[in-house]
């Protein structure tokens, strides 16, 4: 199974995250923001990163940007987690080089549905 | 496969009141007019993360009232609305009806909804003022999700549909994956997939981690329009997109469709926001209506109560820091070496390993010591937890007497026991009032005074010895003592004509039934005099104190033991009994000669200390005790000080100082006037551990012991 990457600034989101998709198989490294989880990558590669956009520290378009920019996570599809279903921040998200997103609030059929789709 | 995610809901909640209390700090924060990015990002992202988090959870009342603070701190995020005092002020009440819906939810009890829907009315209707600002209402989404579905499976296409699919160069630099993309195309009907590699450049020109390839793919079934669309969602902007129904070439849907569905999206949501509006506008009833609510409303209020009868409140948890854990964990480590070791040597003792054994055992008494320390630690938190709540209150209060102040807060991270803490708030919040109400002056005053208009209080917290000590700063007028005095002499508390030092006439305003205020007024008087203050910290083990400088200002000095479950304790012999005086509470032990005794009809004993006269208690009498000892100059007399008073404790002999456990009486027995609780020697002995205050209460009044016990017969 598959190597994600769940950031989230919000315990209760991150902790929901790890547990759906280690409970599907997946195995999970959390970080609670952009910056830990920039520092987690530059040290090893994943097969997902799924990251909230509004943290403190560094925010997740901020990562996605860093993380593009990173040699092993050129390809690596990563998903944007957001409440804003508004178009800016779709494309804010794909201008800084996320490969989707996924509109909170979801459940966790809905966030595996979307992994699968990412891991294929 | 079924996921539970209610096992999160508990983290939800903490974090949830955490980031009320981040929004709460940082509106209070906000400058007027001038305010800063960092800080409204924070109080934006605290609400944010809150709806977020209510609507993965299910809390769908929750997260919809949170989206409209939410609409209203983006505005000010993007500079598009301005930071006013209603605007901080109104976010300030929607903080608390959060607060208050997210206890309600997590206890599984009844929300006022009268309020609710009236401080969201208030919040949309600001937010509706700014008529340019789109609002988004993207917590219909599920809804809107939905009317789309069905928009779109009307227009959903009998045979098949052609794709037209030219992904643009740098696809694959957004994780997209084409294959990934036609394997899900493949999940939904029949695909047959025809490559176009026209664009392929000669291989040295060709970049490996571009795409060059164009496909046409035409997908066979009976497939909603608006699935295919989804598979493509990601990358509508990455690549040239042509969607054809098999069958008709008259409708051709280019990619443009997302952004059409987006914008009917937008209709239907303008919409829905206008029934939530109207729906809302018939919740602010009409006059006639109200009683009915009222009655409603108590109704809920009934309810609730049987409710809260039902769900008992979660058992109180405690966040600890890792590091504490850490270091507990390690002592355990070396606790359990000291004690194989010990093990080993009583297994095979022989009298030579003596000094190995004397050696182990002050290993396990420090092992011992720290343990205790460490865990003790673990019931410690920064005393901020309770200053935290004043901002709001001094800024709510000074808004409503015209004043102006500024707080500032000192040692926030000191650390206290979580159960003094809990009780001080109180007492705190009391003193702080009184200083606002009392104190500080208007600021026409304070010029008039020459002092600076704003005020300032400061709350100050910091260590001394095994105390922790909470100051209460004000730069107001500062305690009147003649006023105090005539007060004090109307109510008969002082004789007209006693000659009282300042500190005295301060100490007064600690007198049952005290209270200077002309008109009781609104902000301070609540029937709660400062008398409560000072018995609420003696409880705690603490004393209050006041320091005062007419124009200056007050200091208010509470001092509390750093916990509640252990306290440093004199141990003292009276007849045949052992009792405990914490520490805190003795001022100085004496030999007593004759000459310094002076003899007062009807109020017994009294001992002359420098130019003081104190009364003289003989344990021995209040406790009922036969004496060994009833000459005073073959005892000892410990001067202790209770409620602001000193008073001399007649004793057989000091036994020592230590660290002595609290045991309840009250728990374990009953409620014992004079007593506070008990503790075990280390020689398995009981020893009473003495309220100093209630000593004092049955030494005037010995009858005291009796009310108790009669009470007791009557309950």
């Amino acid at each position: 199974m598959a190597k994600i990457l769940a950031v989230d600034d919000s315990a209760s989101m991150r902790q929901m995250v790890a547990f759906t998709l280690k409970a599907a198989g997946h195995t999970v490294v959390e970080a609670a923001d952009g910056k830990q989880a920039l520092d987690i990558a530059k040290t090893q590669s994943f097969d997902a990163v799924l990251t909230d956009v509004n943290m403190p520290i560094m925010d997740g378009l901020t990562l996605t940007k860093e993380l593009r920019a990173l040699p092993n996570f050129k390809f690596t599809p990563i998903l944007v987690l957001t409440t804003e279903a508004g178009m800016d921040k779709k494309q804010e998200g794909r201008a800084a080089g996320a490969t989707g997103w996924l509109v909170k609030p979801f459940n966790p059929e809905q966030l595996l549905a979307t992994i699968r789709k990412v891991l294929g | 496969m079924s996921i539970d995610i209610s096992q999160f809901h508990d983290v939800f909640f903490e974090e949830s009141f955490e980031g009320l209390d981040a929004m709460e700090s940082g509106l209070l924060n906000l400058n007027v007019g001038a305010a800063d990015v960092d800080e409204i990002n924070t109080i934006f992202r605290a609400a944010h993360s809150i709806k977020g988090g209510a609507g993965t959870f299910g809390f769908m009342g929750v997260s919809e009232f949170t989206h409209v603070m939410e609409t209203m701190l983006d505005e000010m995020r993007n500079g598009q609305r301005e930071v006013s005092v209603e605007s901080t002020n109104l976010l300030l009440e929607a903080v608390d009806v959060l607060r208050e819906m997210l206890t309600a939810v997590q206890q599984k009890q009844n929300t006022d909804d009268v309020r609710i829907a009236d401080i969201r009315q208030k919040l949309e209707m600001m937010v509706a003022d700014k008529l340019n600002s789109p609002t988004v209402d993207d917590t219909v989404m599920g809804e809107d999700q939905q009317a789309i579905d069905l928009e779109t499976t009307e227009t959903s296409n009998g045979s098949g549909w052609i794709i037209d699919f030219r992904p643009h160069h740098h696809l694959f630099q957004t994780g997209n994956d084409p294959v990934r993309m036609f394997r899900e195309l493949e999940s939904l009907g029949d695909l047959s997939i025809e490559m176009n590699d026209d664009e392929l450049p000669a291989f040295a020109d060709l970049e490996p981690e571009d795409s060059y390839l164009k496909w046409q793919l035409t997908l066979l079934g009976e497939i909603a329009e608006s699935d295919v669309l989804e598979i493509f969602e990601w990358v509508e902007d990455d690549c040239d997109l042509v969607i054809t129904p098999l069958d008709s070439n008259s409708v051709s849907v280019e990619s443009q469709t997302i952004d059409d569905l987006d914008n009917t999206r937008l209709d239907s949501k303008n919409m829905a926001s206008d029934i939530e509006g109207s729906a809302l506008a018939e919740d602010a009833a009409p006059p006639l209506s109200e009683s009915a609510e009222n009655l409603s409303a108590t109704v809920n209020n009934q309810a609730t109560h049987q409710e809260a009868k039902a769900n008992p409140a979660p058992a109180a948890s405690i966040r600890v820091g890792t590091d504490k854990v850490d270091s507990l964990v390690n002592m355990v480590g070396e606790l359990v070496i000291t004690q194989s070791m010990l093990s080993q040597i009583g297994e095979n003792f022989t009298p030579d390993m003596l000094p190995i054994l004397i050696d182990g055992l002050a290993q396990l008494e420090r092992n011992t010591r720290e343990m205790q320390e460490g865990i003790m630690r673990i019931r410690m938190l920064p005393i901020s937890f309770v200053f935290n709540r004043f901002p709001r209150l001094v800024h709510d209060m000074t808004d409503k007497m015209g004043k102006k102040v500024e707080l500032k807060l000192t040692g926030e991270q000191t650390e206290i026991d979580k159960t003094v803490m809990e009780k001080i708030g109180d007492p705190l919040v009391h003193l702080v009032r009184n200083s606002l109400d009392h104190g500080l002056e208007t600021p026409d005053i304070r010029l008039a005074a020459g002092k600076d208009e704003t005020g300032t209080l400061l709350l100050k917290a910091f260590h001394q010895g095994g105390n922790i000590i909470i100051e209460i700063h004000d730069d107001g007028a500062g305690l009147n003592e003649d006023k105090i005095l005539a007060k004090a002499i109307e109510k008969g508390l002082v004789n007209e004509g006693d000659a009282l030092s300042p500190e005295k006439i301060h100490e007064l305003v600690f007198l049952p039934g005290f209270s200077t205020a002309e008109v009781v007024t609104d902000v301070s008087g609540r029937g709660v005099g400062m008398d409560v203050v000072r018995k609420n910290i003696n409880s705690l083990g603490g004393s209050v104190e006041v320091f005062s400088k007419r124009g200056e200002g007050s200091v208010f000095t509470i001092r509390l033991p750093l916990t509640l479950a252990i306290m440093d304790g004199q141990t003292i012999r009276v007849a045949d009994e052992s009792f405990i005086i914490p520490l805190i509470s003795i001022i100085e032990t004496v030999e007593v000669k004759a000459i310094d005794i002076k003899k007062v009809s009807g109020k017994g004993e009294l001992f002359q200390l420098r130019d003081e006269y104190i009364p003289i208690i003989r344990l021995y009498s209040v406790f009922n005790l036969t004496p060994k000892i009833t000459e005073l100059e073959d005892g000892l007399l410990v001067i202790v000080e209770g409620d602001g008073q000193k008073m001399a404790l007649f004793i057989d002999d000091l036994l020592g100082q230590q660290q002595v456990v609290i045991k309840s009486l009250e728990t374990n027995y009953r409620k014992v006037i004079g007593i506070s609780g008990a503790t075990i020697l280390g020689d398995g002995r009981v020893a009473l551990i003495l309220d100093i205050s209630g000593v004092m209460a049955l030494y005037r009044d010995p009858s005291l012991t009796q009310i108790t016990l009669d009470n007791d017969r009557a309950a």
